[in-house]
């Protein structure tokens, strides 16, 4: 009784089609499972993590010391330097990202741009663990040939710190560029008509205009940064420690996480459930920065469109 | 920028103009010093990393080859009698038997011989090494400290070598290779791409093609595109509690074979690479959906015009049409998983393997970790080495990103010939 004629007023309901349908829509639903994954292992193992007698929460989040062996389980001696080195790479990577940004889309013409854009493409493509590399045996000489070798040490957070500027150099260059362009011409063509220099138009009238858009920049950047782990693995030194001073060694969150997991850790260890204590809270953090990026950058996308 | 009252006259008033003009010129030069800057770094990447793959080492032997034949000059000059007599009169009874039993040393090929003659006999060790540009430039440097270390000598190397392609993993980083780790990579990029492809497709195909615009499919693309930003180390926590502990009977091979759960490890290629599949999973669906995006609406609508169900628009029209694109898009993705580090150094990878992955289940090392571990290691030798797999990890990672470009448009001519 198959291919009966199709009824006069509707759609025939073609079985194969509703099974290929439901089957892409549950391929895309994995997408959110992947991060109802992410959340419900973190939070488990954390909760592991908390249960044990040897840590409370407020020791975890307000603790000086973290030093597993003798059960102290402070998180700021790792978050200080995660802000430490995210910061330096800030100060590398925002300058210079946000002039090269302005240079592509104000100043350089189509040829510039054509050589210079596929440079950011490859210093984006290549592997962070070569930037760590470079941190480990090029950064660091470097500053200790410049600043001394009993001032900076041989791990410091300071090399981590600007060589991840340079690695997130391009992402900041290439999105600070796209809200800049994104900013309407009517708006340079009025300035300049008001005799306005190129650098006036861009300070006045174009950056603010972008504002939006450049904070989105920011937020996203900060959360690479925040992120990195290969690079502060192997440049800024191994074991927490609570220090101010760049040119010290200092492990962040995802130097420990790496170095406690490369290890051969048993589970059900304190050390163990600590790095998905640790994941949980970089999770938080840089999800929330994401989040707020990217609801700014939708909104100043509907300003101009 | 501070600023200046426009309204002015005579004199002063270009003064001002000057002064507003000088201004433009500074950061004008401000900003293509920062671009000079920006570029330089790649430059000072590259060469700094081809900088320490060449230069000079000072090497020092175990047994020098003048102590134990008279008047030779190298290794390569003696017969073969001499080889195997040297090889079985010095090299220790447990490694003999091995390479016995892997091929016994009659059967061996002169170029064989020499080798194991001089790994295991003569057994160089590196005292020191220097990169291209100190080599170059500070000789004298380099003779005097070879001459203050008794029995130490010079050798000019490049530490990527042939032996160094082809050779398994070692902790001796003269016969150190990364074949083990090559092979690991390539296993690995495997497992990832027959995972992600296929759902990251079908994700961007509903995405684009049959989603209905509510609640829930804006909060599957927000959440794809914030899954694109978690840090690469989460997606390791990730594998590491689940794929790793909690299916450690499939990822082990325990389930399919009779291996006692007491032995089994998930810490595998299977384990890793589904990882690496979780990470490119969110970067696969949003090229493909810019893919299926950029095909015109005007096909679709011509195929529905001569009666095709959605499926056959899909299946026969809008795949094909964005198909290079979906392609270029998945190889750039899984370049990333080729140079990916942090999230298989969590799930367990980096233990010393020195035996070639022969499936899924094996255990695994890959490029990058080799390079991250070979940096950890505070002895120049180490680094060189490291410098050398980040080589060969950049030119795999050039290649294929070329080959990705050339099939675009290489498919991208076919496609308007037919036109």
């Amino acid at each position: 009784m198959k291919n009966t004629v199709p009824h006069p007023y509707g759609k025939r309901i073609r079985l194969h089609e509703t099974v290929i349908e439901s089957l892409l829509f549950l391929f895309a639903l994995m997408s959110v499972m992947i991060t109802v994954g992410i959340v419900v292992i973190l939070f488990k193992e954390s909760m592991l993590f908390f249960s044990s007698d040897e840590v409370t929460l407020s020791q975890f989040l307000f603790g000086t010391k973290w030093q597993p062996m003798i059960g102290q389980f402070g998180v700021l001696p790792l978050l200080n330097s995660t802000i430490t080195t995210s910061l330096i790479a800030m100060l590398v990577a925002l300058p210079l990202g946000l002039s090269v940004a302005i240079y592509l889309s104000e100043y350089a013409t189509a040829k510039t741009k054509s050589i210079v854009k596929p440079i950011l493409e490859i210093l984006a493509g290549i592997p962070t663990i070569v930037y760590g590399y470079f941190a480990l045996t090029f950064m660091t000489p470097l500053l200790r040939s410049i600043f001394g070798e009993e001032v900076v040490q041989m791990y410091n957070t300071a090399s981590a710190g600007i060589v991840i500027g340079i690695l997130i150099l391009p992402l900041v260059a290439t999105m600070a560029e796209d809200a800049i362009s994104a900013v309407p011409k009517e708006l340079r063509l009025a300035s300049h008509a008001l005799g306005s220099t190129v650098a006036e138009t861009t300070f006045h009238i174009v950056l603010p205009a972008a504002l939006s858009g450049l904070s989105a920049t920011f937020l996203l950047a900060l959360s690479r940064a925040i992120g990195e782990t290969m690079v502060v693995a192997l440049a800024a030194g191994a074991g927490p420690k609570l220090t101010f001073n760049p040119f010290e060694g200092a492990e962040t969150i995802t130097g420990y996480i790496v170095r406690i997991s490369g290890g051969d850790v048993s589970y059900n260890s304190v050390d163990y459930t600590s790095i998905f204590a640790l994941g949980l809270m970089l999770f938080i953090i840089t999800f929330t920065l994401n989040l707020i990026s990217r609801s700014i950058s939708a909104k100043y996308h509907m300003e101009y469109e | 920028m501070e600023y200046i009252e426009p309204y002015a006259t005579g004199a002063e008033a270009t003064t001002r103009v000057k002064i507003r003009k000088n201004r433009g010129n500074f950061f004008y030069f401000l900003f293509i010093l920062s671009t000079v800057i920006a570029v330089m770094f790649l430059s000072i990447l590259l060469i700094s990393i081809i900088d320490d793959v060449f230069g000079w080492a000072v090497l020092v032997d175990e047994r020098p080859l003048s102590t134990l034949v008279e008047d030779a000059e190298s290794v390569k000059d003696l017969s073969r009698e001499q080889l195997i007599h040297l090889s079985t009169e010095h090299i220790s009874k447990g490694i003999l038997r091995r390479i016995e039993y892997e091929n016994p040393l009659e059967n061996r090929s002169d170029s064989d011989l020499i080798a194991l003659v001089e790994q295991y006999v003569i057994e160089p060790s590196v005292l020191r090494t220097w990169g291209l540009w100190d080599s170059i430039t500070r000789k004298g440097e380099v003779e005097q400290f070879a001459l203050e270390h008794e029995g130490a000598y010079l050798s000019f190397r490049s530490w990527i070598t042939p032996h160094f392609l082809q050779a398994s993993q070692s902790s001796n980083p003269l016969i150190a290779g990364i074949r083990t780790a090559f092979l690991g990579s390539m296993w690995i990029l495997l497992v990832t791409f027959l995972f992600s492809f296929p759902f990251g497709i079908g994700a961007a195909i509903y995405l684009q093609e049959y989603a209905p615009k509510n609640r829930l499919t804006n909060i599957m693309q927000l959440n794809i595109f914030n899954l694109s930003a978690v840090p690469s180390i989460i997606y390791g926590l990730l594998g590491l509690a689940f794929f790793v502990r909690v299916l450690e009977p499939v990822t082990s091979g325990a389930v399919f074979t009779h291996i006692s759960s007491t032995v089994a490890n998930g810490r595998t290629i299977l384990s890793g690479g589904l990882t690496l599949g979780l990470l490119v999973l969110p970067i696969i669906i949003i090229n493909t959906q810019e893919a299926i995006k950029a095909v015109p609406d005007s096909l679709r609508m011509s195929s529905y015009g001569v009666g095709a169900t959605k499926w056959q628009t899909i299946w026969h029209h809008v795949l094909p049409a964005s198909f290079s694109r979906i392609l270029t898009g998945t190889i750039l993705a899984l370049s990333r998983a080729l140079g990916e580090t942090a999230p298989l150094v969590v799930i367990g990878a980096s233990t010393f393997i020195s035996v070639d992955p022969t499936g899924v289940f094996s255990k695994f090392t890959t490029l990058p970790i080799q390079i991250y571990q070979w940096s950890a290691r505070p002895q120049g030798a180490y680094r060189s080495i490291a410098a050398g797999a980040i080589i060969v990890l950049l030119v795999l990672l050039l290649l294929i990103n070329s080959s990705a470009i050339y099939m675009r448009e290489r498919l991208n001519r076919k496609k308007r010939l037919e036109a």
